[in-house]
């Protein structure tokens, strides 16, 4: 007999899905979609585009959190580690090695599945508790590699990335074009997350979060679909995260720290763990919060803690997750 | 790399010293998961806030070192007691994860709010008068204070072992780790017991903080930056056993002065692929009772 | 004396106690006899207040125990002796013994209870889960025989226990009975109860369906063999 019951920590409720999916959204979703959209359309015009960009990064980020921790049940506290040494290797390639703006993403994307997959080989051993705890201290490990190694250039970063074209025509450097291909690839993005999800593969991934043990006397081999989710996730932070380098032009420590990972963290919570749209509702409420406390320092960290406290404790469930629940509809 | 003898003992031995502390706070961090179930990721703000605590005395009511080390954790632990009955009782019907969620929450909240009203900088505390001055061991002079924080921490550390593995009292915890339930049905208020021990396990990383304060300097980071490697310790040494934590804390407090003195740029990350080690070659840990 | 009346429990949102009427008078030995899934566990927890939602009457002795923490039904003088057994690995064979708190006066001593159960004392030093499944169940008996409390609960005390093992604590069943403790008696095992309990309850599917005086019990062994699924 434990203390306390294991429950899962996604938000499961179950609805009759109906037969109009377009691009494969329940419907409840798809608008959703459609006011994403048009949030994105719009924004740009009534706040600056740069600061739309950081957030649209975060997002992804943040779908990629999610991709394993709603929907595969797997909490990493690690994720600074893919999303900053993607945005290195990204920046680094980019502004020394003569990258384009799609090689340099691709790199950032490869470095983060490589590193995923040598994490997670080492993670996946353990579940829950110490899953975490060994991603946390992995992540560590490759924060303080990065706080000595030359290539990452210490405390000043590695500066001086090109923005690039994209496709050889788009200049980058002008920031409202950067804006719609940054705008169009998050659309693409969460499109894309919603399809996995649905997939036969994503279907695998919620069974092993309700019950491992389950899944595998169905046959599943559970350690390698973590794998894959697990490997997935880190790509898509590489990628999130190189294109983050992009737009800022600059690579720091502060990617590949702890608190880029509880970003992640706080975004998922706060949006709604296992909610497709989650990362998005998260994202802009937790990077608004942080970009209007900045001037204040440590506040922003006080704030955390609170909202974190906060979540925990009341909104369990996040934004969404609790909205979810309240009209009975997946979003 | 560099085998410089004298310069490997005498990093060693202040290897020791921060030891000492990972075996302090892996010591309540375990303790704590045992029986709360909830990974303490406030562990280490309760460090930092013991070293604060200890600052506070000093420049409010200038109440010296000794006294400190009596007071400090009866005040941690009174905190720890509020935290434990306010905030945490009400996860332990969840997933054990939420703990670490809202631990590591009060955590960012505790450091964000000594920020504010400290400032970023580390404060100095001063070493006690009556362990000032150093000790001649041949390859290094050792100072009476970090030669006074081994011993101690060492005696700290033993005297909580003896009293959880050859005590009724400790008998009862132990009990409850294995079946709070069953615990309770034989008329022991385990509620009780848990908030108990949340607080004994803070109030002894505030003891921790006290010890570090002269040390360490009294900083908000202090405790992020210390409660990341005692995952690790804790990890290596394997969660359950109160023995495997003392003995891994000490273990790689020792195994960093080494690798600081051999190979300097490892020594931040020696103890993170040390865990790396086990988890592959014995996934629970050198001491770790549970699978 | 226990006094249960109308007893519903539910474990979760599955319903399974259906208004359970029962009375275990001081000083007697009563039995409980059903299959597996019957409802005697979830009796006996129910009792303990181990078990979430519940309604009904449960009194011991003029005290509305529904209302209680199972540290607080303990104090009132019941112990549980659960299927399980719930020995402490982490502790000791003498440490587990010693760990329930007296709760009363009146209680056995240590050293007439290791009188009582020999091979306990022999094993004092060595890790509870350490002892035979046998030599567990008498440990998690005398555990509970030193607190004071007066009301027993055991569950399925001889269950995989070999005969010999079971006669011994039939055995030691009758010698505390005549102690005068009260012993609720939860077993599959007819034979075994049918010489020592005064009245049998037996139950099906969360329902109470038969009350048997010890006199009745003979008489009516085919009706209990099929309830048992015998």
């Amino acid at each position: 007999m434990t203390m306390a019951d294991t429950k899962t920590m996604s938000n499961t409720t179950t609805v009759a899905t109906t037969g109009f999916q377009p691009l494969g959204f329940s419907p409840a979703r798809f608008w959703l979609m459609v006011a994403t959209t048009l949030a994105v359309i719009v924004a740009p015009f009534v706040l600056y585009p740069i600061f739309l960009m950081k957030i649209y990064c975060f997002i992804i980020f943040a779908i990629a959190y999610n991709l394993l921790l709603g929907y595969t049940g797997l909490m990493s506290f690690g994720h600074a580690a893919f999303w900053g040494m993607g945005a290195y290797l990204t920046a680094y390639s980019a502004a020394n090695w003569g990258f384009g703006f799609e090689m340099a993403l691709l790199m950032g994307t490869v470095t983060g599945a490589v590193l995923g997959l040598i994490f997670g080989w080492v993670a996946i051993r353990r579940t829950g508790l110490y899953f975490a705890m060994i991603t946390l201290a992995l992540a560590q490990m490759v924060y303080f590699i990065c706080l000595q190694a030359p290539f990452t250039g210490g405390e000043d970063g590695v500066q001086g990335v090109p923005r690039g074209t994209f496709l050889g025509i788009l200049d980058l450097r002008n920031d409202w074009t950067l804006y719609w291909l940054v705008g169009a690839i998050l659309l693409a993005i969460i499109i894309l997350s919603n399809r996995v999800v649905h997939s036969p593969f994503g279907q695998v991934l919620r069974a092993i979060r309700n019950n491992p043990n389950r899944a595998k006397s169905l046959g599943y081999n559970v350690d390698r679909y973590k794998l894959y989710a697990f490997v997935m996730s880190a790509a898509l932070s590489g990628f999130a995260g190189g294109l983050k380098a992009i737009i800022f032009q600059i690579a720091t420590l502060t990617d590949v720290s702890t608190i880029a990972s509880t970003e992640a963290v706080l975004i998922t919570l706060v949006g709604g763990i296992g909610t497709i749209f989650g990362p998005v509702v998260g994202s802009m409420i937790v990077l608004s919060l942080e970009h209007y406390l900045a001037p204040y320092g440590p506040w922003v960290m006080f704030t955390q803690g609170i909202v974190f406290v906060f979540f925990v404790l009341v909104f369990r469930k996040g934004l969404l997750g609790e909205i979810q629940d309240y009209f009975k509809t997946k979003l | 790399m560099d085998f410089n003898m004298n310069l490997i003992l005498g990093q060693m031995v202040l290897g020791l010293v921060n030891g000492v502390f990972y075996a302090i706070l892996s010591l309540g961090l375990s303790v704590i998961f045992g029986l709360l179930g909830v990974i303490n990721f406030a562990h280490g703000v309760f460090f930092m806030l013991g070293a604060f605590a200890a600052y506070m005395l000093g420049e409010l009511f200038g109440i010296g070192y000794w006294p400190a080390l009596l007071l400090v954790p009866l005040i941690i632990g009174a905190l720890g007691l509020v935290v434990e009955v306010t905030l945490i009782r009400s996860l332990y019907k969840l997933d054990h994860l939420y703990g670490l969620l809202l631990t590591m929450g009060l955590a960012f909240a505790i450091e964000g709010l000594i920020r504010i009203t400290f400032g970023p900088q580390g404060l100095p505390y001063n070493i006690p008068d009556s362990l000032r001055g150093a000790i001649n061991l041949g390859f290094m002079f050792l100072p009476y204070y970090r030669a006074w924080v081994v011993v101690a921490g060492i005696i700290l550390c033993v005297t909580v072992w003896l009293v959880i593995e050859r005590t009724p009292l400790g008998a009862k915890l132990r009990a409850a780790t294995d079946n709070p339930q069953m615990v309770q049905a034989f008329g022991i208020n385990v509620p009780v017991m848990l908030t108990l021990t949340y607080a004994a396990g803070v109030a002894l990383a505030g003891i921790g903080g006290v010890m570090a304060a002269p040390i360490m300097s009294v900083d908000p980071a202090m405790g992020t930056n210390i409660v990341i490697v005692v995952f690790a310790v804790v990890v290596i040494g394997g969660m359950g056993s109160i023995f495997g934590s003392i003995l891994t804390g000490l273990a790689l407090g020792l195994l960093e002065g080494f690798t600081k003195a051999v190979f300097a740029e490892a020594s931040s990350t020696v103890i993170f692929v040390v865990m790396v080690i086990v988890l592959i070659a014995r996934p629970r840990g050198l001491f770790g009772k549970m699978a | 004396m226990l006094d249960i009346s109308k007893l519903d429990a539910w474990y979760g949102e599955s319903h399974v106690l259906h208004g359970l009427d029962m009375q275990v008078p001081e000083g007697k030995v009563v039995s409980l006899l059903g299959r597996n899934g019957a409802g005697k566990t979830t009796t006996m927890r129910t009792i303990m207040g181990l078990m979430g939602k519940v309604r009904g009457t449960l009194a011991y002795n003029g005290a509305d125990l529904l209302k209680m923490r199972p540290d607080q039904v303990a104090r009132k003088g019941i112990a549980l002796c659960p299927e399980d057994r719930a020995i402490f690995p982490s502790l000791s064979v003498h440490e587990n013994l010693m760990l329930p708190p007296i709760i009363a006066k009146g209680g056995m001593s240590v050293d007439h209870i290791y009188e009582l159960f020999p091979n306990i004392k022999e094993r004092a030093t060595s890790r509870g889960t350490q002892l035979s499944g046998g030599e567990q169940q008498m440990l998690a008996i005398a555990r509970i025989l030193r607190t004071g409390a007066k009301f027993l609960l055991l569950d399925e005390p001889t269950e995989g226990l070999a005969p010999v093992i079971v006669q011994q604590i039939s055995r030691t069943l009758s010698e505390i009975k005549e102690m005068g403790y009260t012993i609720l008696l939860v077993e599959q095992n007819a034979h075994f109860v049918q010489g020592i309990a005064d009245v049998h309850y037996l139950i099906e599917n969360g329902n109470i369906v038969d009350r048997l005086e010890a006199s009745e019990f003979e008489k009516n062994i085919a009706k209990v063999d099929k309830l048992l699924g015998l």
